[in-house]
């Protein structure tokens, strides 16, 4: 697991590709022009950097929601903590500081809250969907009370850069959450600690005797869940350049623990992929720009996502998966030997 | 003696005026402070209650009905003289109601109404929705003079009641004109972020330039927009009209600044009227009409929209 080869890297995120390529078909089919780039000042325009733009929250939250899900946790205060995070950076700048020290102290506000849920659950051992639910309720009334119930505006420009700016043409928050998920990445796959961290949630019991230090383990993963969460509140902030207390980061927990399962990422923990959950992060938002651009009535909006991930989800299930690989093993010349080949129908020979 | 007699009699005429001026008691029962506009509607009810010289208890009940359920009771053993009441839901008040009728206090409602028979409330004090709407409309059909324009809508959240009317209200107001046509209109959950987020899809969809005037159902939504159609390299206000109602501080920024035409306000001063009516209620019995519509008035380019900022930015929005 340490030194993934490319080739299983790419057969591992194959399902979530071809899902991917999918959904941008049927954009495509309403919307001839979906893939058209064109640039303006420097910036390029077109549907498909609006995907990799506004994908960029729940993309920066799923980073570290893989994580916490790997170690059989989940973190339901992601959402809320970006809310913490946005209303810190706009207070400070209020105060007159400049915008790296609001994006610092943002951060520190982010990464502050999931060190706490981190100790909930890895010191007072408190089943992390309870844990991580206290924040949540509690988070948008801590950012509700910083920025004293109004939207707080600012007009920062380094600041207003992180969230609608551009760095070689294309928008800011796109390279951060790439570069974000590319550190990450490397860190969990060029070193043990993705491999601990898999171990914890296979059986923490035995991750434990085996030497690993879980409880600094866990703590610092939600910790680093935090500091993502903090990051996309801070790019939502920018971008709408205020920090909205009640609807910033508004549900986002529950698109970011989608995109973790939409990846192919298991909710009992163990094996994880970053890689293949920041693909389920841009299905999701592909399907977003589908619902916008198909110009149905908003009353359609969530019938249709529910309907195309529930589409992706029963074509992920390993049921479906078995039933198409037996219907394509039974298409060839060699049907029968290939068939006995698949673990999965010796056991079901067995069950009948 | 006889001038002792004379002093008393006019005492006792004078006393209920004396009471009425200085010593009503008003209790005040407040959603919470979901939005700024609530923030602004607290705010305006406690000035209006100092300006009249009232004695106003404040409950703030964080969006709960039984929080408001028993800052209602409380009013009530406190002997307060009238209650003002901003519902945070329509059902479940007939209880607490019949409560304060049967100990003789006028109960009026603030910026939403209940679902309870009229005699157990004094008056509603709210807007119209499908009024603001409509009031939009008609600025834009006066606006637009007969020209052909492309309208974008931007919806409130799905299937809410400000949503649905002031979406009616709209399309009630250009109904009549072939010339205004609404191509587009989605949700954008009266917040900034999908305000501008779905004002970024419409000008991409729509081709180049085709886009006339934007609707939006609130101000939040049309200030995300407009960031919108700057990064797309438009100039919103001149470009794109842009019309929105609820006349925040930041909508009158915008129109100061030109990028924005038009917005029609929601008052946060729904106290003022409610304490009119309660203060010619208490004088003479004068029974008010069981609705009073506030104003929805229509802001332009033409209003000192700076002023107006500057004024409504201390108001807690």
């Amino acid at each position: 697991m340490i030194s993934q080869t490319t080739p299983s890297v790419f057969k591992r995120v194959l399902p979530q590709l071809v899902i991917l390529a999918v959904v941008l078909a049927c954009n495509l089919a309403v919307f001839p022009g979906f893939f058209a780039l064109s640039v303006h000042d420097g910036r390029v325009f077109g549907n498909l950097v609006d995907v990799l733009n506004r994908g960029a929250p729940v993309a920066l939250l799923c980073i570290g929601m893989t994580l916490v899900i790997a170690t059989r946790g989940i973190d339901l205060s992601v959402g809320a903590v970006m809310a913490i995070a946005g209303a810190v950076a706009a207070s400070v700048l209020a105060g007159g500081q400049g915008w790296g020290t609001a994006l610092l102290g943002a951060l520190a506000a982010g990464l502050l809250c999931g060190l706490w849920n981190g100790v909930l659950v890895a010191v007072l051992r408190i089943q992390p969907i309870v844990a991580t639910l206290v924040l949540m309720v509690a988070g948008r009334g801590i950012a509700q009370l910083i920025t004293e119930g109004t939207i707080l505006t600012f007009l920062d420009p380094g600041m207003i850069r992180l969230g609608a700016g551009t760095v070689l043409g294309l928008p800011t928050p796109i390279w951060i959450w790439i570069g974000l998920g590319a550190l990450v990445i490397t860190v969990v796959r060029r070193s043990a600690l993705g491999m601990l961290i898999e171990a914890i949630g296979i059986n923490e019991a035995a991750s434990r005797l085996a030497g690993i230090n879980s409880r600094v383990l866990l703590i610092c993963v939600y910790g680093v869940t935090g500091f993502c969460a903090a990051l996309a509140g801070v790019i939502v902030a920018a971008d709408i350049k205020g920090a909205d207390a009640n609807n910033a980061g508004l549900w986002l927990e529950l698109d970011a623990i989608l995109a973790v399962v939409i990846g192919g990422n298991s909710l009992l923990g163990g094996r994880f992929s970053i890689l293949a959950s920041l693909l389920g992060a841009l299905i999701i938002q592909s399907v977003n720009a589908f619902i916008l651009l198909s110009g149905l009535p908003p009353e359609f909006n969530l019938i249709i996502k529910a309907v195309l991930i529930l589409a992706i989800l029963v074509i992920q299930s390993p049921k479906v998966g078995h039933a198409l690989y037996m219907l394509r093993a039974g298409g060839l010349p060699l049907g029968g030997r290939t068939k006995a080949r698949s673990p999965l129908t010796s056991k079901e020979e067995k069950a009948q | 003696m006889k001038l002792k007699a004379t002093l008393l009699a006019g005492a006792a005429v004078l006393l209920p005026v004396l009471a009425q001026a200085g010593d009503l008691t008003v209790g005040f029962s407040q959603i919470g402070s979901e939005s700024g506009w609530r923030a602004a509607e607290t705010t305006v009810t406690k000035q209006q209650a100092k300006e009249r010289g009232l004695t106003l208890k404040f409950a703030d009940a964080q969006q709960k009905q039984e929080n408001q359920i028993k800052a209602l009771r409380g009013f009530i053993a406190q002997g307060v003289d009238a209650i003002l009441l901003a519902p945070v839901v329509a059902t479940g008040w007939d209880q607490v109601l019949e409560e304060a009728r049967d100990a003789e206090i006028p109960v009026i409602l603030l910026d939403r109404t209940v679902d309870a028979p009229q005699e157990l409330y004094l008056t509603a004090v709210t807007s119209d929705l499908v009024h603001e709407g409509a009031v939009a409309g008609q600025w834009l059909v006066d606006a637009e003079a007969g020209e052909d324009c492309r309208i974008v809508e931007l919806q409130g959240t799905t299937g809410s009641s400000p949503a649905l009317d002031r979406k009616k209200g709209f399309e009630q107001a250009i109904a009549d004109h072939p010339n205004l046509k609404i191509v587009r209109s989605q949700t954008g959950d009266f917040t900034r972020s999908q305000g501008k987020v779905v004002m970024e899809s419409f000008l991409k969809a729509e081709a180049p330039g085709s886009i006339c005037a934007l609707y939006a159902h609130n101000d939040d939504m049309a200030v995300g927009a407009i960031q919108a159609i700057k990064e797309a390299g438009l100039q919103p206000g001149k470009d794109i009209k842009i019309v929105s109602i609820d006349g925040v501080p930041d909508a009158h920024l915008a129109i100061a600044h030109g990028e924005m035409n038009a917005t029609i306000e929601l008052t946060p001063n729904m106290a003022g009227p409610a304490l009119d009516a309660l203060e010619a209620y208490l004088k003479d019995g004068t029974a008010p009409p069981k609705w009073i519509q506030t104003e929805s008035r229509l802001f332009t380019a033409k209003d000192d929209n700076m002023a107006i900022y500057e004024e409504k930015k201390t108001l807690g929005y």
